[in-house]
């Protein structure tokens, strides 16, 4: 059983819906960056998103880009990457490492699988690699027992929404907006309609939504439709504004207890 | 070689292409799509619209009509017989990109890309720009059909290249500056992708060379190759036979890819890829992705590029700002695979020593660009010695350029060098020219010398 269906089914369990928290490894450093990770799941994240620094971040918005550009300059690599998979485990969550994909194959894609299951890793989320090009990271993810999460989107037509979640284990991410990372004042119907096409073809793989939540209220918004709530530069936002590990804990609270909310007035 | 080919040029078919890429958009293991799931959608869209357009007869009649009304194609082919002197005494034949309209080769690609921007009902055209040439492009064809036009252009290079900045504003652009990253080409691609996925249903991304996702590699070279299908009907015209070997400058790559694709199937044409080598490729500062890199994933597709060992991008360095890229499109990476074509790297000074000796040799100022695959010709002319027939893609002129040649070799008010250029100044201010500057000055005969000559404000009251 895929170790990040099985978090998720237990949050649903509970009657709501995960917290997923991004946060890139290196930023301000490596070990403060693993601190923040064991805050975010202190305060209530029950998987981490451990973020692989990359010099092209073309999905991110500008607050990923601003800390991911900190760790890229400070030479962040994968043995990093490892360490705070390692750490998120034993703080007690399930950590999914999220990296474009020119730093796997650059690692070697069969040595990075062999690494991460080994750290206690539960598999990956690649924004930039489609199931087309994956062929490797099928069949290296096949043999560790990997979860592999690709991502679909508003503009994904049925034959690939159905096609991509096939390909998926662990979860479905729903980009829920045309964009890029970011904070937004509104999340929108697009992410109900997206996640609703979704469990059409999804079967029991749960469909987390990402891409513009940042405050609990939104979580709770969320958290009405989709099996997950994925929140990433909200997190980085509290680094960035110099509330280190404390901060990423006090937002994880807002968060959790926003997953823990029923939808009002929806 | 002669009797190898058929001198018609109209002998063979002009839409027909190399059997690369594959459907999916692949040259062997190169290419691909590795981008945002966001973006399939309209990288389908536009594959299928292109793969209709191309052999739509309304399409071709209208984009050849283009060609010839607004570009001013075909351009020449032009024999610089004093700076082939400097190759060896190898002949050498100039194919003339520089002599488009807005200067260089990228309105070829331009014109096709907004017609098809049109054809699928989009208003509005993003373009990343390194040198400005192909904003410069993409502008003049957003204003000519009326598209809204948007530019991405790295910080760095808005400085480089005020000129362009400013031809593009005044073409109606909106030139935004990138502040990301190492602020240049490669950090300029990046944003126009964010604005892509976030814009899609309005906007169309004029790509300016052949990297990125399919359908842009194979699509660009479609609209390139008449650069290499004019020229090489036109030197088979004039000489009766093919050059022995076709130089080109390669940033991203699509001037060469234009100008090789009519000669791919000629095995017997050597084809060399001249990359921006910088202060050289031992230094580790310099642009020359595939012989100074590895294959990677980078702008949406897998080929060569300048990465370290955890996967990032490494900054490129080029006194060019227009070869100042990390990657290179994927078609290059396959032909340098399968031994089709060759890439040679040339340094920035070897690059301007070139560029010099065009300008004063035959009265043509290149774009610095351009004057790698000059230098390219020196080098390789010097090899293959007198009887060695040489074809050069002058892709761009260097009108743009003046300013960085100008800190480079000292040329402006004395002691007063401008900081405008802080590479050329750093590298090379006052740097030797080289054979191209002629430091006696020798007046051309029968010309009037300076101390005869007429000022131009007194000149009607002598006439």
């Amino acid at each position: 059983m895929s170790a990040l269906q099985t978090v998720i089914d237990g949050a649903k369990a509970e009657g709501r819906a995960a917290l997923i928290a991004y946060l890139p490894v290196g930023y301000p450093d490596v070990d403060s960056s693993i601190a923040a990770m064991v805050a975010a799941v202190e305060g209530g994240a029950d998987v981490v998103e451990v973020g692989v620094p990359y010099s092209d971040p073309g999905m991110d918005g500008p607050v990923i880009q601003e800390a991911v550009e900190v760790a890229v300059s400070a030479g962040v690599g994968m043995p990093d990457v490892l360490r705070a998979v390692a750490a998120v485990s034993a703080a007690g969550a399930v950590p999914v490492v999220m990296s474009y994909w020119n730093p796997i194959e650059r690692y070697g894609v069969d040595r990075f699988a062999d690494d991460l299951a080994a750290a206690g890793g539960a598999g990956a989320i690649t924004p930039d690699l489609i199931p087309d090009e994956a062929a490797a990271w099928l069949s290296a993810s096949e043999r560790t027992g990997l979860d592999r999460v690709f991502l679909v989107a508003p503009s994904s037509t049925d034959t690939r929404l159905a096609a991509t979640i096939a390909s998926c284990r662990g979860f479905v991410y729903a980009a829920s907006t045309m964009g890029v990372t970011g904070s937004r004042a509104t999340v929108g119907d697009a992410a109900e309609r997206l996640v609703d096409r979704s469990r059409e073809v999804s079967g029991d793989l749960p469909v987390c939504v990402g891409l513009g939540v940042s405050t609990g209220d939104q979580a709770a918004e969320v958290a009405g439709f989709a099996d997950g709530v994925i929140v990433g530069s909200a997190y980085v936002r509290q680094l960035l504004d110099g509330h280190g590990a404390e901060g990423v804990r006090v937002l994880s609270e807002e968060l959790a207890a926003g997953v823990r909310r029923a939808r009002v007035g929806a | 070689m002669t009797a190898l080919h058929p001198a018609a040029p109209d002998a063979r078919d002009l839409t027909a292409r190399p059997e690369w890429p594959d459907a999916t958009g692949h040259f062997g293991p190169y290419g691909g799509r590795f981008v945002p799931e966001a973006l399939i959608a309209a990288l389908d869209e536009l594959s299928a619209a292109y793969e209709a357009m191309r052999v739509d007869p309304e399409f071709i009649t209208e984009f050849a009509r283009l060609q010839r009304d607004y570009t001013g194609r075909p351009n020449p082919v032009t024999e610089v017989p004093k700076f082939a002197e400097h190759c060896g005494g190898a002949r050498v034949l100039l194919k003339r990109e520089d002599l488009n309209h807005t200067g260089s080769h990228k309105i070829n690609n331009v014109l096709g890309q907004a017609l098809l921007t049109k054809r699928i009902g989009k208003t509005r055209v993003i373009a990343e720009t390194g040198a400005g040439q192909h904003g410069v492009a993409t502008a003049t064809a957003a204003a000519l059909m009326g598209l809204s036009c948007t530019v991405y252009m790295g910080e760095e290079d808005t400085r480089r290249q005020a000129l362009n900045v400013a031809r593009m504003r005044l073409l109606g652009a909106e030139v935004i500056p990138v502040t990301t990253g190492s602020r240049t080409l490669k950090d300029a691609i990046n944003e126009a992708f964010r604005d892509w996925v976030t814009n899609v249903e309005t906007t169309n991304y004029v790509f300016g060379t052949v990297a990125g996702p399919h359908p842009f590699p194979a699509m660009v070279r479609d609209f390139q190759r008449v650069i290499g299908d004019e020229a090489r009907a036109q030197v088979l015209e004039r000489e009766g036979r093919l050059p022995d070997v076709v130089l080109a400058c390669v940033g991203g790559g699509s001037n060469a890819i234009g100008i090789f694709t009519a000669f791919v199937p000629d095995a017997d044409v050597r084809l060399i890829g001249l990359e921006a080598g910088g202060d050289g490729v031992e230094t580790g500062r310099h642009a020359s992705s595939i012989t100074g890199g590895d294959p990677g994933v980078l702008h949406g597709a897998r080929s060569y590029l300048l990465q370290d060992a955890n996967g990032q991008t490494i900054e490129s360095h080029s006194i060019s700002a227009g070869l100042d890229y990390p990657g290179v499109g994927p078609e290059h990476a396959y032909l340098h695979d399968m031994g089709r074509a060759e890439y040679r790297p040339i340094t920035d000074s070897e690059a301007m020593e070139a560029f010099a000796l065009l300008c004063r040799t035959e009265g043509i100022i290149p774009a610095i660009e351009s004057a790698h695959a000059l230098a390219g010709a020196m080098k390789v002319g010097q090899e293959l010695g007198p009887d060695a027939l040489l074809l050069v893609n002058l892709s761009g002129r260097g009108d743009k350029d003046v300013e960085t040649a100008s800190a480079w070799f000292a040329l402006g008010e004395q002691g007063a060098p401008t900081d405008s250029d802080a590479r050329a100044v750093e590298a090379g201010r006052g740097a030797d020219p080289g054979p191209g500057l002629d430091e006696d000055q020798h007046a051309t005969d029968g010309a009037v010398a300076n101390h005869e000559a007429v000022a131009g404000q007194d000149a009607g009251e002598q006439a």
